[in-house]
Parts: C-alpha cells; structure tokens; sequence
C-alpha cells in the first residue's frame, strides 16, 4: 500500500522556504528549454536573484492561447492538453510522460485530505455521455479526471439529461449507509442534486468549475452549503480550484467552507492590477497561482483573469493561505494586464481581448480543460 | 486456469481486444483500447475477477500489463500460479 502523507502540512514561512528553491529551479529549466518563455523573461529584465514566491515572474495564463509553451523536446511531449473554449483560440498544455504520470497522483493526494485513500463508491452529477463523447469536453475530461477517485461509477442523469432516480436509488442502497463520493459541476449539483429527494448524508461532495451561472441565481457559497445540507443531508462539501495550464493542482476548500486552501507543492499570490505588488489579506485582486509540477511547460507561476481574496494565513484548519475567488477580472481591467505582456513582447498577440474562460470550461483541474 | 491467464482475460476483455490478442507488453495509453474510461473498467474487472480491492494510488500507478502482475502480487495473489 502507498503511504498516506497528507500535503496539507506547510505553515507559510516552510512552505516559502520550500518552494522558492524549486521555483527558481523550474524557473531557469523552462528559461533554458522554451524559447518564448525565455524571451518574455528577457523582455520583462526577469532575473535571480529571487526571494520570495511573489517575487518570481508570472505569465499571463492566456498565453497558452497564443503560443506553444514546452519545455520538452516535441518527440518527449506524451500528452497535449486542449481547452475547449467556446470561442478564441484553445489552451494548450504539453506534458511529457513525467509530467502526465505526476498530475493525478497529485491530485489524488490533495483530495486524499478529505477521502482518504481508498476508492469510494461515486455518484456523479452528470450524464455518462459526457465522458463517452470522441471530442471529450472539458467538462468530461473533467468527470473522467475525477472518476480515478472512485468506484461503481454510477450517473445521476440518464443519456438524455434526465434525473435517472432508479440508478440514484439503487446506487443509495448499495452504499447509502457509507462513505461515498460525489462528483459534479457546480452548476450542475445545484441543479440536478437538490430535487432528489435523497438522503446524502454519507457523502462527501467534490465540486468545481465556479460560480458564474449560480451567482446569476445569486446563489453564493454560503447559501448552496446551507441548503444542501437541508434538502439531502450533505454536510462533508469540498470546492476546488485549479486550471488546465496547472493540471494535477488544485485549490481545496477546507471542512468549514471557509475558503480554499493550497496543497504544499502550491500557494496563491493575489496581486494588486494596478500596482502588480501582492495585495494584503482582506484586499482582492488577479489571483496568481504557483505550483512546483508543471515541469514540461513553464506553467509553474500564472496569473490568471480571475479576482481573489487572501483570507488569512496559517489561520484556518489547514496551514498556509486560505482564499476565494471571487469571479472574472472584468474584460477592460484585464485588458491592461495582456497589455503589460504585449508590449514586453512585442511578437505576442493576444486576440480577443481579455475574453475570459466560459464557465462551462472550468474543470477539474482545468478551467479549460483537457482529457485527463 | 493460471492467474496470469486470467489476468490477460481480463486485460481482453476489458480493452476489448481479440481473443487470442497478446497483452504482456501492454502500456497504458500505448494503444487506443486503453484509454482512460477502459482504464477504469479494467480496473473494476480485476477486482471482481481477484476478488481485491484495488486504492486510488494503485490505480493511478498500474500503467501497464507487468504493473498490473506486480498489483497482484501485492495483494497476495501470484501471478506465476
């Protein structure tokens, strides 16, 4: 059996003190190995000595758009992560066989925190067509990323979207009464989870992919836990965090829904948009997010479009930084942002603006997915 | 039958291979069979056929036909037999 270390062990001042060497590391790996990688850092002056996480240079997460960012010869690369975005050009992600064997290990070991190592019986809020589809979405990449976690996978909605309350009820009575998994879209939970009738009492529930189409019902975090507890009994809920252009990390929301929290080979920077200087707990800002396992592609410090907010540190049930993200950056602040990188590299397009992500496209590990 | 046969029975059928179809060199993801769902399948059908309980970690890691053996004689079922 595997030994079971949890990787949410890391008080801020260890985990700063661990990972800054291995993201000055990966930082000059990806400088030496991926030409446009290192032209951006030549452009912007970026250079070591670095002292802290917040010190190092990000790259826009777009830029996966724009360009073929590996640092892997293209003979090494094992697998290519696509985005489906809806419109503008895709993400594209290259894993080499290291790099594709490391991502759902990691992934298992954050979520082991909270549903331990073995693989528990999964309800999933989805139909089964959305992991059978040849061109799997980012959502079925997303499900089928999820599915290594558990066990007679069994799917709340039929073939055609309905609720199929006879494989629900039965799936209940073969496991109701221990623990089980829940997987589902956000959206797709709160749709599709509360009209069951069921007791969920047994579940932990996993959820992702962001609360866009919930907060145009103005349902927020606080309102689906409290009423998932209600009307099924659900009280173990997770959300998560995580990207595509960082696949195998993701962001976990602790027992208490009191924000999301790092992993140790990971941590978030929320950055001021206007100063680019880390802002304090309590100030939102673009949420950067930092991980030691992209090392094929030079995605190990990112910024992204999305607004965050640093809650506290060392302060929560798990050590580190605990956060929110609290929604898209909207498209005119971030357009200044590409602009930051447009102008420090003058070969880099970047088209459509500061057109966020779809929410349908975040995913487990991936706002934009891939097949995981 | 020897658990190495059963073991590539499970292997066929789960990947949806002919019958006579040799599995000993099988890498995940090597051929279009094993992909990511038939991962998941194969899995499953070696825990009904072995009667083991196979964790996530194992799962991940079982990345080719000598992994899955190893996995077996993990869990105390040798394969040679």
């Amino acid at each position: 059996m595997s030994v079971v270390t949890s990787v949410f062990t890391l008080a801020e001042p260890d985990r700063e003190a661990a990972l800054v060497p291995r993201l000055a590391e990966l930082t000059e790996r990806h400088r030496r190995a991926c030409e446009p990688y290192r032209r951006i850092l030549d452009a912007i002056g970026a250079a070591p000595a670095y002292e802290r996480v917040a010190d190092f240079p990000w790259l826009p997460v777009r830029m996966f758009k724009t360009h073929e960012l590996r640092s892997v010869p293209a003979d090494q690369v094992f697998r290519v992560l696509v985005s489906s975005g809806t419109t503008g050009a895709p993400s594209r992600v290259h894993l080499d066989r290291e790099a594709a064997a490391a991502q759902p290990r990691m992934l298992a070991a954050t979520l082991r925190a909270v549903l331990g190592g073995r693989r528990l019986p999964m309800l999933i809020a989805d139909t089964r067509s959305v992991v059978r589809d040849p061109t799997l979405s980012a959502r079925g990449a997303g499900v089928l990323g999820m599915m290594n976690l558990g066990r007679d996978h069994t799917f709340v909605l039929d073939e055609q979207g309905r609720v199929d309350t006879e494989a629900v009820g039965g799936f209940l009575r073969r496991h109701g009464g221990e623990p089980f998994l829940i997987f589902g879209f956000t959206f797709m939970v709160w749709l599709h989870l509360r009209g069951l009738g069921a007791d969920l009492s047994q579940g932990t529930l996993i959820h992702s992919g962001g609360w866009k189409r919930l907060a145009e019902q103005a349902v927020g975090n606080a309102e689906f836990r409290r009423t998932l507890a209600e009307e099924c009994g659900l009280t173990r809920i997770h959300n998560f965090y995580g990207m595509v252009e960082q696949i195998g990390t993701i962001f976990l929301e602790g027992p208490d829904g009191d924000g999301l929290y790092c992993p140790d080979f990971a941590t978030v920077v929320v950055r001021d948009p206007e100063t680019w200087e880390e802002a304090p707990p309590g100030t939102p800002g673009l949420v950067e997010v930092v991980s030691t396992l992209p090392t094929s592609y030079p995605g190990h410090v990112l910024l992204t479009e999305d607004l965050g907010v640093v809650h506290g540190v060392d302060d929560g049930v798990w050590p580190g930084k605990r956060f929110s993200v609290l929604g898209r950056l909207p498209r005119a602040e971030a357009r200044g942002c590409s602009d930051v990188y447009a102008q420090a590299e003058p070969g880099a397009v970047v088209p459509g603006g500061a057109r966020a992500a779809e929410p349908g496209e975040a995913v487990v590990g991936g706002r934009g997915g891939g097949r995981v | 039958m020897s658990h190495l046969d059963r073991l590539r029975a499970v292997f066929r059928s789960a990947l949806n291979l002919p019958p006579g179809a040799d599995v000993d060199g099988l890498e995940y993801r090597a051929i279009p069979q094993w992909d990511s769902l038939a991962h998941m399948s194969l899995v499953a059908a070696m825990e009904d056929e072995f009667s083991i309980m196979i964790d996530t970690d194992e799962m991940i890691d079982m990345s080719s036909f000598a992994k899955a053996t190893e996995l077996l004689e993990k869990h105390g079922i040798d394969a040679a037999v």
